[in-house]
């Protein structure tokens, strides 16, 4: 190999490395931020420095509500939204295989929701509660809003992983004398279940973070992105920051635990070579 | 690779490890002579929604017991076949019937057959055990009947120190028997293979091949694979079904197909054949072949062949095989043969064992190909460029009325 470099290299490597920067900087500086003292405040340069200050008023009854509260709702919400996405896009994944009447029109249906501007199906959904004379909620209204979001894209990650899915196995199945669900328990679901994996915390976080379709339909209780919304127009204190830094590593562990999952369940079914 | 593995044959781990006979339980040899069960075809035809005919009018009977070979190229419909005989595809019209059952609307299950899939579609999250306890499972057979059942077929197939491994731990031979112990160990009435050894290596090929005709004697069961290699077809079969375009052209044992194909397809398939297409001249019924049909080949000559019927004027091709061919110098010293062609040599390759001969009829441009043992081409010394003459006897000349 070629140890001496052109000039090319160098003058891409700065810009990615600037592109880097871009990228992670609003970040970083939220994580600085957070570690301040009790004098703290919203921008540079850094008043004091106290490792734990910060985070721990996160804990702490706030002004406009609390935290805990708003995560905790933001975390049943999540793992509701996704179990019933993963059901829902599973079962239309497979009912796709075989080519229904009127399954175009459906999978174009579906997809639409992506389209259409999220704050009208938020809109949406707050009147057809009102007109039904239902109160909104998180875990009702809130939870059809995040649906829509969610299941057009583990719907269109379903058709994928059963596009590359070998059909071969389910016959194999279903010659040795295997019913339908015990094809899917047996064979379908075990060989699926790593792609689930990731379509399970897509759509978890897909969930966590939404904004904007929630934030018409949430009822009397907020999410915790509409948590910190609220925050950021009452509450001037780091606390903001160290909330911010709190659920960016929440997410992390999330995701680090995620891809240990698939590892750890994909070397157990490796395919095997002819 | 394998440490494990026994040292105490000298024998690659793929190579023969079924079980001897002698280990061979009797019980599961006759149970699986008993359940064996004859198929029929009764004008089975296959037609997709676009109108695609994949299978024409099939009509068919394969005994009990019989090691029958689908062979034809791709798109032939031999697949279909199988797989609709299998339950895995509908019937569009026609009756299949596996003994004395008409199964056309019986799921795979109750059809009492079992298929081993082309790449043997081996659960890949289950071991071996799993994998060939699956289907007992699925029936319901209770633990104890299964592990018995489980333990007996892996040891037939030489693969008890490998029951808890995954597909993925196992070569390509290993993975072909756990899919045959997996087929079997339901006690099938007819074991379909689809392209069961496309997947392995030249030399595990013939091996496996063999294998899997002894096991199919020992335990006198109906056997249908697909294939499109002839030689496979020729090794494995008591009888083979050649399929073109959705119908079958001829079925035969192994030596009618070789010595006496029924259509220019047909040999052409074979392979090594030489055809001549032309127009019948004469029919003349003969006390050895049936009758002798002479055909007339615009511009290369007049050719003698054995055949069943043909009436005078219809356009059909003869045959015959390049290894049948005799080569003489030209013009011929002795007096002429049943059919003789003039032909100039355009290349001779030497194989090794045999030398192939390409030649050409200058008049058409027709190419001919002649084979014969190296040995007897030494004497017979002729160049690239060279008039040869070509002569082959009736008998060797077969008519192929399409």
């Amino acid at each position: 190999m070629n140890k001496k470099r052109s000039l090319t290299f160098y003058l891409l490597a700065a810009f990615f490395a600037l592109f880097v920067l871009f990228l992670y900087s609003p970040m970083l500086s939220i994580f600085i931020l957070t570690f301040q003292g009790p004098q703290g405040a919203l921008t540079f340069p850094m008043r004091g420095f106290s490792l734990t200050y910060w985070l721990g008023q996160v804990f702490q009854e706030q002004r406009v509500g609390n935290f805990v509260g708003a995560f905790w709702r933001s975390l049943g919400l999540g793992v509701s939204v996704m179990l019933l996405t993963l059901m829902v896009s599973v079962s239309a994944g497979l009912a796709f295989r075989n080519r229904f009447r009127g399954a175009n029109s459906l999978f174009y249906l579906t997809i639409a929701s992506l389209i259409v501007p999220s704050i009208l199906i938020s809109l949406g959904i707050g009147i057809v509660f009102q007109v039904l004379g239902m109160q909104t909620n998180w875990f009702s209204s809130g939870l059809g809003a995040h649906m829509t979001w969610t299941v057009p894209f583990a719907f269109l990650i379903v058709l994928g992983i059963f596009n590359r899915f070998n059909p071969s196995y389910e016959e194999a199945a279903r010659d040795l004398g295997a019913s339908d669900t015990a094809t899917f328990w047996d064979v379908i679901f075990p060989l699926i279940l790593p792609s689930l994996l990731g379509i399970g915390i897509l759509t978890f976080t897909l969930s966590y973070d939404e904004f904007t379709r929630t934030s018409l339909v949430s009822g009397q209780r907020n999410t915790l992105p509409l948590e910190i919304f609220g925050m950021t127009t009452n509450v001037t204190s780091p606390a903001l920051y160290a909330l911010g830094t709190l659920t960016t590593l929440f997410s992390v562990v999330l995701i680090l635990l995620a891809f240990w999952g698939y590892s750890a369940l994909s070397a157990k079914q490796k395919q095997p070579k002819l | 690779m394998d440490s494990s593995f026994s040292t105490s044959t000298s024998t690659a781990p793929d190579a023969g490890v079924l079980a001897a006979d002698a280990s061979v339980s009797q019980e599961l040899k006759q149970e699986l002579s008993a359940h064996s069960a004859g198929v029929a075809l009764r004008g089975v035809t296959k037609k997709y929604g676009n109108g695609f005919v994949a299978v024409e009018n099939v009509d068919l009977d394969i005994p009990a017991g019989s090691y029958c070979c689908l062979l034809g190229p791709s798109g032939c419909g031999k697949t279909t076949t199988l797989r609709m005989v299998a339950g895995h595809e509908s019937i569009t019209k026609g009756d299949i019937l596996i003994g004395d059952t008409r199964v056309n609307d019986l799921p795979p299950t109750k059809r009492n057959t079992a298929m081993m899939f082309q790449n043997y579609a081996l659960f890949p999250h289950k071991t071996v055990w799993q994998n060939v306890e699956f289907g007992l499972r699925m029936k319901g057979v209770e633990k104890r009947e299964r592990d018995r059942r489980v333990g007996e077929v892996i040891d037939v197939v030489g693969l008890t120190r490998f029951a808890d491994r995954k597909p993925a731990m196992l070569s390509g031979g290993q993975q072909q028997r756990v899919a045959l112990a997996r087929a079997l160990v339901t006690r099938p009435a007819v074991l379909m293979l689809d392209e069961p050894l496309s997947a392995l290596d030249e030399n595990l090929r013939v091996k496996t091949r063999s294998e899997l005709r002894r096991l199919q004697k020992q335990f006198g069961m109906t056997f249908i694979q697909v294939t499109h290699g002839q030689d496979e077809a020729f090794a494995l079969s008591d009888q083979i079904v050649v399929m073109d375009h959705g119908r079958v052209d001829q079925v035969g044992t192994s030596k009618e197909i070789f010595t006496t194909p029924a259509s220019r397809f047909v040999a052409r398939f074979v392979g090594d054949n030489n055809i001549f297409v032309g127009k019948v001249t004469a029919v003349e019924p003969s006390s050895t072949f049936g009758s002798v049909v002479t055909l007339e080949v615009d511009q290369v000559g007049r050719f003698m062949s054995r055949g069943l019927s043909a009436s005078v004027g219809m356009t059909a091709a003869c045959c015959v095989r390049s290894d049948r061919l005799s080569l003489l110098p030209y013009p011929p010293a002795e007096a002429s043969a049943a059919n003789q062609l003039v032909a100039r040599i355009t290349q001779i390759e030497f194989t090794g064992f045999i030398t192939r001969v390409s030649l050409m009829v200058e008049a058409t441009g027709d190419e001919i190909t002649y084979k014969g043992r190296s040995y007897d081409w030494l004497s017979i010394d002729a160049q690239e460029g060279q008039l040869v003459t070509l002569t082959w006897a009736i008998e060797d000349c077969i008519f192929l009325p399409h």
